[in-house]
């Protein structure tokens, strides 16, 4: 396993890349710690699967250089660098067994039959696989046909890193939640650095410590789930994560305080002096709360999804969701009132960091 | 359910089944008639049996077609498969040469077969083909109206010139539709190009595979225009095919009787053969 450390990283699809509309990932310049778990969390087409394959030596980066544990991986094959890919539909060798497939990779470089068994089995095991060993490949279900795709990765005990692309796309919505726990598992226990690409919330905040949310190109924030969801950098960070995502309003800031319409909001600090540009704030539905008191609003529709109620109000012209428990009521005069620790103010989409 | 019973129903297959009568089945109980009957002319028949079908099946000539007709589907599946295949995997799968070739590949496929067969017969010739003359000049001793090695070399060259392109698109049809994940998995696991081809491209394309292999072997044992154009038969009998001797037998000697026992044969074997092609693919289906 090793550290991964992405410098000044660029891509352009394209062959003569002019502005920075041409350039699928803009500049990536991260590490990925040995051993960590990292999901890649965007919308399609903001280049998470294009930083991936790059990792991986798919594609080879317009700018910039790929460093495996301080050593330049950049002009390298895909072989050479010795990682291991899981894709989103999942590659199995049709003819062979579930035996052989994961003997492949062994195979090919020659690894003596022995040592070949001796992991093999070991993989079965690890995976789950041992009582299909002799089965082909080709007969089982999507599920079982994606850990065989991990099986390959897991087998060679030399890998630098395991990186998964959206690996739970075809699998059924019961077996995503066993196969993910069990992911997890395999990473506490032989603590092999993953990278996970994804485009569901859900799956990389349980999958990852550490999430890296992307945008048009750009890693917008890298953070703990918790940080991601308290504290999101960027507006975008504010919309994708949570459910529903982050109310984003245009607000005069002055001091302590923030206009909208004719409202005043009290804010938990100043933010920096010199802020310019399209000031916002947002507050995620989770702390805006929903009583007697507070700042008047017209309540549209109220959305039951069970755990609890999603309000869908109207305040000061603009949208606004809130979220009260399953059991409150919603009263007659609704108002809400902004619990200050939810608060976040942004000028052009990023985050300004507030004075006490 | 409820079923509604409408006899006026049948009057919707009426002609359907008119044409399938006239089409197919009227014909064919024309042959049939002839096989069992004999015939002095002026309209009268007599009953002949077995009598036709015996002879056929005992006449050396009809072995010796039978067996040039084996012989040289033989030889065209053992080149036109493997050729084809190397053709489609060496096909670009992007950028302005896809057209460019699938277009080159599908121009010998519209050429009809009696104008393939006058194309050839002109360019083999020796005193004004372009590949005659060229390998009498190069000192070859080509001529495919005597020499019945050069007649085969020709008929045979003709039918991959002819056909291998519709292996080449029935593969590639199975190659393109192989997902880039694949091949990207591949490089991962370290495989050699062989291995890529072994264990990813065969496999995907053996559905294909399998219908260019029916279709080919059905097109070959059948094939009748291209060498009765270049060679007609000859020289000699040595590229009589099976068709070619029976519309010699049927229209040349007149003997309608044997060779429409011949025609029944013929076709029993292409059935059987299409049979055992049949069995063989939806049992491979039903294994997977």
């Amino acid at each position: 396993m090793a550290r991964i450390d992405c410098n000044h990283i660029r891509h352009a699809y394209g062959p003569h890349p002019k502005s920075d509309k041409d350039y699928a990932l803009k500049e990536v310049h991260h590490a990925f710690e040995d051993g960590g778990a990292y999901a890649l969390l965007g919308p399609s087409g903001c280049g998470k699967t294009t930083l991936l394959n790059i990792i991986s030596g798919l594609l080879y980066p317009s700018h910039g250089e790929l460093l495996f544990d301080g050593k330049d991986v950049t002009n390298l094959s895909t072989q050479e660098r010795n990682i291991a890919q899981v894709f989103q539909f999942p590659v199995i060798y049709d003819t062979m067994t579930v035996y052989d497939n994961l003997a492949f990779p062994l195979r090919n470089r020659g690894v003596p039959e022995p040592d070949v068994d001796r992991k093999v089995r070991e993989t079965l095991e690890m995976t789950g696989l041992a009582d299909m060993a002799k089965r082909k490949a080709r007969g089982l279900t999507a599920d079982q046909k994606q850990k065989i795709s991990l099986g390959r990765g897991l087998v060679r005990s030399d890998v630098n890193a395991i990186l998964f692309d959206e690996p739970l796309t075809v699998i059924d919505p019961h077996m995503k939640w066993v196969l993910r726990s069990q992911l997890k598992q395999l990473h506490r226990r032989f603590g092999f650095t993953m990278v996970y690409v994804t485009h569901d919330q859900t799956e990389a905040l349980t999958f990852a410590e550490n999430v890296v949310v992307m945008y048009e190109g750009e890693i917008v924030q890298i953070g703990s789930p918790a940080e991601l969801f308290e504290r999101p950098k960027h507006t975008f960070v504010g919309y994708f994560i949570g459910s529903p995502g982050m109310n984003v309003m245009p607000v005069a800031v002055e001091g302590r305080s923030a206009r909208l319409g004719s409202q005043t909001i009290e804010l938990p600090g100043a933010p920096k002096a010199g802020v310019t540009g399209a000031i916002e704030l947002g507050i995620r539905p989770e702390y805006v709360r929903l009583g007697a008191s507070g700042m008047p609003v017209s309540i549209r529709k109220v959305e039951d999804i069970g755990r609890h109620k999603v309000v869908r109000a109207n305040f000061e012209g603009r949208d606004i969701a809130a979220i009260v428990g399953e059991d409150e009521d919603i009263p007659a005069d609704p108002k809400i009132a902004f619990d200050p620790a939810g608060i976040n103010i942004y000028a052009d989409s990023w985050r300004v960091e507030m004075g006490g | 359910m409820e079923r509604t019973w409408n006899n006026k129903a049948w009057f919707m297959v009426l002609p359907v089944l008119l044409l399938v009568a006239f089409s197919a089945i009227i014909p064919l109980m024309t042959v049939v008639n002839y096989s069992v009957q004999d015939t002095f002319g002026n309209n009268v028949f007599f009953w002949a049996g077995s009598e036709w079908f015996e002879e056929i099946l005992h006449s050396d000539r009809f072995w010796e077609a039978m067996g040039r007709n084996l012989v040289f589907s033989a030889i065209i599946l053992i080149i036109e498969i493997p050729l084809g295949i190397f053709i489609a995997l060496n096909m670009p799968k992007k950028g302005w040469g896809v057209p460019v070739c699938l277009v080159l590949m599908a121009l010998p496929l519209l050429i009809p077969w009696n104008v393939v067969g006058t194309i050839w017969q002109v360019f083999g010739r020796v005193d004004i083909g372009l590949l005659g003359y060229t390998l009498r000049a190069l000192g070859f001793n080509y001529n495919y109206v005597n020499d019945p090695f050069d007649a085969w070399v020709t008929v045979i060259v003709m039918d991959v010139w002819h056909w291998t392109s519709l292996v080449v698109l029935l593969c590639y049809a199975g190659l393109v539709s192989i997902p880039d994940a694949y091949y990207q998995a591949a490089k991962i696991d370290g495989a050699s190009r062989w291995a890529i081809f072994r264990y990813i491209q065969l496999p995907k394309m053996n559905r294909v595979l399998l219908i260019a292999v029916l279709l080919r072997f059905m097109d070959s044992f059948m094939i009748y225009t291209e060498p009765f154009v270049v060679t007609g038969g000859g020289p000699g009998n040595t590229t009589t095919f099976l068709s070619i001797d029976l519309v010699k037998l049927a229209i040349g000697e007149f003997n309608l009787g044997e060779a429409a026992a011949m025609s029944i044969v013929y076709f029993l074997i292409i059935m059987l053969l299409s049979w055992v092609f049949y069995t063989v693919m939806t049992a491979y289906d039903a294994e997977r």
